[in-house]
Order: structure tokens, then C-alpha cells, then sequence
């Protein structure tokens, strides 16, 4: 467990957390700007003196009871920030040596070959910072934060200074580090975009509290949190993929072990590999008994679990539970309200083939 | 040139090259302190740097004339450790050419220290590098043309400081007796010859060590073409 | 308009009374300088504009067409050169003080009323002015010489631009003593502090201070005046007092 218990007074509020992160995967802090998630994660690598404990497991990095404080260059953590700091007086191959020179030769886990391989920097290593572009100077620094081989990664909105082209760029490589090295991830985010697609835990912070935390499919199946809010609020779903359709190019993904199967464009992913899938709310439609003759691919029996309202008044939520995952669709209160729709009532969930999002 | 004049050139030399060095080690890490400390004394300290900028140098020399005399503090303590008092000694000349030309070396370095942003030092960091480490590592290295100013500006201060040596000197031939006292008391004796023969000399020997400065700290050819 | 007429008239007449003279004075001299200048002003109405300096400069910038209308200089040759260059009034000049030469320490006891403490020379640092620029400083080191102690002494001797630097070195302890003006040290109504010995006088060439009448305050009747006034007998004496001879 990463555990910290934080307090600190700051302009406007206090921040006041007690988080406990899992050991495996990528934690994701997210809330509004200002919410204090920067601030927390500051303080985990010991840039910021907060009051109280954190620890990495067994290893304590701070105990005000004991009075103890490892200082930041102590800790065996990497830290990665929106815009880099690359060391601009050394090319890219002494920027990724920097920190891997500073630890014992016993502790280096990781290759180098193997980061720049995953990073895909190869090209890049006698080049000067200020000659690349945002997307390379974000790789370059990520895995200048690996090359100390880090007992837990920290990453502060790595990609919001990057244009949507760069970020799809660079999203494939924070997928497969976290496939292929089993380093903890620590992902300060206000994107939902993002949390959806890399966190496996969430936390939700507003104001320097704690609202919400838990595994992320729990959090984003949830009516009444703000990631049910806006555009991104929708499910997301593990799933294996279980058969490819090679006349039609899609493919049939097994979600949980029951009947719940979604249709999907195929992306060359062999059977039996593991995916994420993104249903958003506003591409699940509800029907009252099954349809025929309608071009939507995917029709889920289910539940209707709870109903809230949205953010506009037109507008509600409502959670279904296909076997034992949920979904979440987003209906006018009037549609609603015209199928009389009640907790435990049966419904049909209906799912664009084209609108999944792996 | 006589041989009177060659000794003026090397005190001369000799004064702007101890001065600058010990200027370069004292001076770093005070600009460095000055440059990230958020203690509340620090506009005090500042204005202590700067100090010497506003006093007119024969107000300087005159003080420690007093300071380093032998009633006043620094003479007492000069003597009590058996260094005799420093007025009419090179060393006395170089004590006070360090205090004169302190804030010609200390602001650059500042400045440049200051120009660093804070999120690289915290990178390195977390890159395990140790406060003195980080320093040496990354704050140095990026401090570099601050360096550059500082050792010019300190350098070209004391070849022209002349106030300061005027008061505490002495105008000892082989001692004290550099090139801007020598070129003055020519003057005041209507020798005009010599003074313009020395004040060339002057000029010359400084512009061959600004430019050998210049020329060694040129930066480094990189490809400054910007990517997207 | 008679009425307008006669005021423009008295006012010139009045300004015509008061004059106004521009001086050039040595620094050494700028104490009784002031007090001369009071009575001066007190006698005849005339205003003095005084600016002190080094001698030496003064010259460079009479040289140079500066306005001053009367030199009274720290030494005998500037005038004289000025007078040979043309830029003062011929026969104008007058010494109107002589300094004198003192062993100064602001140690009381150092100093002997022999001067036998150069001999002994149990000190670090002789100062003595500029003998160069500075009367003073060409006294020492007659002074010395004939005392026989030129060569002993070269090597503890410091050199100050002016006579009031090596006074400076000498007050402050720097220098535990120094070759020094009288007029520096006597300084009216206060006992002399420290230890000295007035320098006889025949063992050094007379410091003769001249002023003279410049080329711009030829015909500036208030110039005149005061030159006339430093000779007179008030005068004479007030120079005395400050430790002049004449």
C-alpha cells in the first residue's frame, strides 16, 4: 500500500487527505484545477513539507511522530511534470544517464535499453532538449524518471501541455510502461479522458478533501460523483477480446465471465488479449423489450439499478446492471420518464458498435 | 616602458587576477544563496551587496583606512594574529578590491542563479541529487554566462579602481603602485608622455584578457533549430 | 519713465559697490581661507565664490579658460607659470604664507622635539606627501636628506596624493608617523594632539605659498581688494593663528 496522510494550509483552503493507493497499477488523482492534486503529489516526493506520514509499503519517507523526513533526492521515486525540465545544457543521453548514474549499481533494475525501447527515444539520444518537439520531450523525461529504476512513478499532467495530435502520440507509451514494467503509478489528471484510459484506482479531490476513492470501474460506474458529469462520464469496462470477425473487420469482447459481450471494431489485437473499453454515456440508448432491425450493434439485457439527475435539467443518468457490470446511459428525464423507468425494473441497454473506444 | 612601468602593469595584473578569483569563490555562493532564499533578511543583504556601488571608492578606502588600522577591528584582529595591519600591502589592496568590486560579481551571479527555474533543480532532484550535487550538476552548468560576466566585470572594476588604492595604498613602488595611480601621478606632474604611454598599456593589457575571456567562453555550436 | 530710469540706475550703482570674486584656493588653505573670506566680506561687502582644491588641477583647468578670477595656490610655481603663460596679471603675485614642516604622530611620546626618532626608526610606516605634486612632500625628503636618512628610510616611506592624505595615514595610525604641515596640526584654541617635532627650518627649502591676480579678474575692482586684504595686518594675523608663517 502507498499510504499517506496529509495536511497542509494553502491560499483559499487546506489540503487534509488520507490515501491509501494499491502497489500495482496507476492511482489516478483527479479533481478541478486547484483542487490540490499537484500539491499532494508534491508532497508525496517530498518537494512540499506537509504535515504527517507517507510511506511506500514498508519504506517510510515521512513520520512526523518520529520525526522523520527523507528528503526528496532519498527517495526512490521518479517525477515527471507537464513541461519536462529537461536539463537544456545536456543532450538527451546525459539527461536519461543523469539519474541513473546516482544510484548504486545494485539497484538498477531496469535497462536503459529497455526504456528507451518502450519509449521509443532511440532516434533522439544526441539531441539537445530545445531541439524537440513537446510529445519528445515528455518521452524523453519519462524515461529519464524510469532510468532510476523507481520504486513508484509520479506523474503530473504529463500531457496537458501537448496538442491532441501529440498526446495520441504519447498515450501508447504510458499504456505498455504500465503493461511491461510493474512500477505504481501516481497520475495527477483533471482530464477524464485520461483517467479513463490509464487509472486503475481512483481518487476524486475538490478542495484539498478526499470525495470519492476506489477501483475506477466502481468510481465511474457511480451517478453522484463528478466524473459522472460532461462528456466523458460513461463506464469502463476490462475485457478479453474472444473472437475476431475477419469478413467484418470486428471483434467480440468478453466482458466479466456472463453473457455481457460488446462488438467492436477490430484493431489487431489476437484473441485472448486483454482490453480496456470506454462506454460512454451518451452513446447507450434504453429501450423497454429488445429491438430488431435497428443498426446498433450491441443489445445488453439488464437492470435498471439507479436513476440521478444530470448536470442539465433535461438530462438523467441511469445505471444498469448487464450480470454483474454496469452501464451507465445518459436519457432526457422526459424519455425516462415515458418508459416509467424504476430501480429493478428490465431494460435494454443499446451500444454503438462504432462509438466503443478501446 | 621602464622597468617602474612593467611593475605597475604586473601589481595591476596581479590585483585584478587575485581579486577576481577570490571574488568568483566568495562570490558564488552568496549569489546563490541570495538568488533562492526566502528568508525575510534578504533585501537587507542585498542592499549590503550593493553597497559598494554607492559609495564613491575614496569613501570606501577612507573607512577601511580606519577599519584596518590600528585601533579599528580588522587591524586589531590582523594583528592579534600576528599578519600586521593591511593598509600599504598588496594583501591590503586585494582585501579592498575584493569589498569594492563585490556587488560587479555578486549580482550577475545572482541573476544568472536566479534565471533557473525551480522545477529543473527539483527534477534533479528527483533524480537523486543531493543539494551540493545539484548545484555543481545543474546550477553551475546553467549559470555559465553569469560566471562569464561576473569574472569580466570584477576583473575590468579592479584594473580601473583607482579610488580605493589611492587611500589605502601608500603608492609603494612593487607593492602598491598599479597602473591607475601611476598614470594619475604622471598627470599631476604634467609628465604627459608617460601617462599616455601607461594608460595605452592599460587599455592594451585589458583588452587582451576580456577578449581571451570572450573568445574561451563562447557557447558551444548546437543545432538551434526549434522543432514543432 | 525719469522714475524707472533712476531705479535701474541705483540698482547698478549697488551692484557696482558689492562685487563678487571667484577664487581658486589650495586645500590646505581652505580653513583660513573661509574665516579670511568672512572679514573680508565683512569689511568690504565684496561676496567671495570660493573653490578649493589641489593646486596642481587648478592650474590644468586655468589653463583651460576656467573663470576663476584669483589663484592662491599651495606652492610658489604655479603661479609663476601662469604668470609666464600669460594667464595671470604680471606683478600681481605675492607670497602670502609660509608653511611649515612637522613630525606628526598621533601617538603622544612617540615623537622627540629632536626628531631623533627617525634615527632610532623603530616604526613601520614614514608618510609623507607626493614629493611630485605636493610642496610638502618635496620638504620631507629635504628634510630627510639632510638629516642623512634618505636611503634608511626609502623603504618604510608611504606616499599620500596630497598632504591631507598623508595626514590621513598619520591620524588614523596607519602610518605610526608622517611629514605633515604645521597648519594641519596647530589647529587654533586646541592643544596639539599626539607627539611632534617642528622641522627647523633651514633643513628644508621654504614653503612659500603665492597667490596671485588671474587674467579674468583683471578688471574686477573686488579681486583687486582682496588680494590688497591679504596682505593687510588682520589678515596676516589670522594666517598666523592657523599656523602659518609669514
Amino acid at each position: 500500500m502507498i499510504e499517506a496522510r496529509l495536511h497542509l494550509p494553502r491560499d483559499g483552503f487546506t489540503l487534509d487527505v488520507a490515501l491509501s493507493l494499491p502497489e500495482r497499477g496507476v492511482s489516478a488523482l483527479f479533481g478541478p484545477s486547484g483542487c490540490g492534486k499537484t500539491t499532494v503529489l508534491r508532497a508525496l516526493a517530498g518537494l512540499e513539507r506537509a504535515a504527517g506520514r507517507v510511506a511506500l509499503g514498508s519504506e517510510v519517507w515521512q513520520d512526523d511522530a518520529a520525526g522523520a523526513f527523507v528528503p526528496t533526492h532519498r527517495r526512490a521515486l521518479g517525477y515527471v511534470i507537464q513541461d519536462a525540465a529537461l536539463f537544456p545544457h545536456l543532450d538527451v543521453q546525459r539527461n536519461l544517464d543523469y539519474g541513473r548514474r546516482r544510484i548504486p549499481p545494485a539497484l538498477r533494475r531496469i535497462e536503459p535499453e529497455q526504456i528507451v525501447d518502450l519509449l521509443g527515444i532511440a532516434h533522439l539520444m544526441r539531441r539537445r532538449p530545445d531541439t524537440l518537439s513537446g510529445g519528445e520531450r515528455q518521452r524523453v523525461a519519462i524515461a529519464r524518471a524510469l532510468a532510476t529504476s523507481p520504486r513508484l512513478l509520479l506523474m503530473d499532467e504529463p500531457l496537458a501541455a501537448l496538442d491532441a495530435q501529440r498526446k495520441a502520440e504519447v498515450l501508447p507509451y504510458l499504456d505498455r510502461l504500465h503493461a511491461e514494467l510493474a512500477i505504481p503509478v501516481v497520475y495527477v489528471s483533471h482530464a477524464v479522458d485520461e483517467v479513463a484510459r490509464l487509472a486503475h484506482h481512483l481518487v476524486l479531490l475538490d478542495r484539498g478533501r478526499v470525495v470519492a476513492a476506489g477501483p475506477l470501474a466502481d468510481m465511474m460506474a457511480r451517478l453522484d460523483l463528478p466524473t459522472a458529469r460532461g462528456e466523458g462520464a460513461g463506464v469502463v469496462l476490462d475485457a478479453v477480446v474472444a473472437e475476431r470477425d475477419a469478413p467484418w473487420q470486428l471483434a467480440r469482447l468478453q466482458v466479466g465471465d456472463g453473457d455481457f459481450v460488446l462488438w467492436a471494431r477490430d484493431h489487431g489485437l489476437p484473441v485472448g488479449s486483454a482490453v480496456r473499453v470506454r462506454v460512454l454515456a451518451r452513446d447507450v440508448s434504453l429501450t423497454r423489450a429488445p429491438q430488431t432491425g435497428t443498426s446498433i450493434g450491441n443489445q445488453l439485457a439488464g437492470t435498471v439499478e439507479a436513476i440521478a439527475d444530470d448536470e442539465h435539467a433535461a438530462l438523467a443518468l441511469v445505471r444498469v446492471r448487464v450480470g454483474v457490470v454496469p452501464v451507465v446511459a445518459r436519457l432526457t428525464r422526459r424519455s425516462a420518464f415515458a418508459l416509467q423507468l424504476a430501480p429493478g425494473q428490465p431494460v435494454w441497454a443499446h451500444v454503438k458498435t462504432v462509438a466503443l473506444m478501446e | 616602458m621602464t622597468p617602474a612601468d612593467w611593475t605597475a602593469v604586473r601589481l595591476t595584473a596581479q590585483l585584478a587576477a587575485w581579486t577576481t578569483l577570490l571574488l568568483l569563490l566568495v562570490g558564488t555562493p552568496v549569489g546563490w544563496w541570495l538568488a533562492r532564499t526566502r528568508s525575510r533578511l534578504k533585501p537587507l543583504w542585498s542592499a549590503v551587496v550593493a553597497m559598494p556601488i554607492v559609495l564613491p571608492p575614496t569613501v570606501i578606502g577612507f573607512y577601511l583606512l580606519l577599519l584596518m588600522g590600528p585601533q579599528g577591528p580588522v587591524g586589531q584582529l590582523t594583528q592579534s594574529l600576528g599578519l600586521g595591519r593591511l593598509p600599504f600591502t598588496f594583501a591590503g589592496l586585494v582585501v579592498a578590491s575584493v569589498l569594492y568590486s563585490m556587488p560587479f560579481v555578486v549580482q550577475p551571479l545572482q541573476q544568472a542563479f536566479e534565471a533557473i527555474p525551480a522545477r529543473t533543480l527539483e527534477a534533479a532532484a528527483t533524480l537523486r541529487a543531493g543539494p551540493f550535487d545539484r548545484f555543481f550538476s545543474v546550477a553551475l552548468p546553467l549559470a555559465r554566462p553569469g560566471l562569464l560576466t561576473a569574472a569580466v566585470l570584477g576583473f575590468a572594476h579592479t584594473v580601473g579602481e583607482f579610488g580605493v588604492v589611492l587611500m589605502i595604498g601608500g603608492n609603494i613602488p612593487g607593492a602598491t603602485r598599479v597602473l591607475s595611480v601611476a598614470i594619475y601621478d604622471h598627470v599631476e606632474s604634467t609628465e604627459f608622455a608617460d601617462a599616455h604611454r601607461l594608460a595605452a598599456a592599460m587599455v592594451v593589457f585589458a583588452m587582451v584578457v576580456l577578449v581571451a575571456l570572450y573568445v574561451v567562453n563562447r557557447p558551444a555550436r548546437t543545432d538551434r533549430s526549434t522543432a514543432p | 519713465m525719469r522714475s524707472i530710469a533712476s531705479v535701474f540706475l541705483a540698482c547698478a550703482a549697488i551692484a557696482a559697490q558689492a562685487g563678487e570674486v571667484q577664487v581658486a584656493v589650495a586645500a590646505n588653505f581652505a580653513g583660513p581661507m573661509a574665516s579670511i573670506g568672512q572679514a573680508f566680506t565683512a569689511a568690504t561687502g565684496h561676496q567671495l565664490r570660493v573653490s578649493s582644491g589641489a593646486t596642481g588641477k587648478f592650474y590644468s583647468q586655468i589653463v583651460a579658460g576656467a573663470p576663476f578670477e584669483v589663484l592662491i595656490a599651495a606652492d610658489d610655481e604655479t603661479p609663476q607659470r601662469l604668470l609666464a603663460k600669460g594667464h595671470a596679471v604680471a606683478g600681481s603675485d605675492f607670497v602670502y604664507a609660509i608653511g611649515r614642516l612637522v613630525l606628526w604622530s598621533a601617538q603622544p611620546g612617540l615623537v622627540d622635539d629632536q626628531g631623533a626618532v627617525l634615527a632610532a626608526s623603530r616604526f613601520s610606516f614614514l608618510a609623507i606627501a607626493n614629493p611630485k605634486v605636493a610642496p610638502y612632500g618635496r620638504a620631507a625628503l629635504e628634510a630627510l636628506k639632510a638629516r642623512g636618512l634618505s636611503g634608511a628610510l626609502a623603504a618604510k616611506l608611504v606616499t599620500g596624493e596630497s598632504i591631507a592624505q598623508a595626514y590621513q595615514f598619520v591620524s588614523t595610525g596607519n602610518a605610526e608617523l608622517g611629514f605633515v604641515a604645521w597648519s594641519q596640526v596647530a589647529v587654533p584654541g586646541r592643544p596639539v594632539p599626539g607627539s611632534y617635532w617642528l622641522v627647523p627650518a633651514d633643513l628644508y627649502g621654504e614653503i612659500r605659498q603665492r597667490a596671485v591676480l588671474l587674467k579674468h579678474g583683471q578688471g574686477n575692482a573686488a579681486a583687486i581688494a582682496l588680494l590688497a586684504y591679504l596682505k593687510s595686518a588682520p589678515a596676516r594675523d589670522l594666517i598666523k593663528s592657523f599656523g602659518y608663517f609669514n
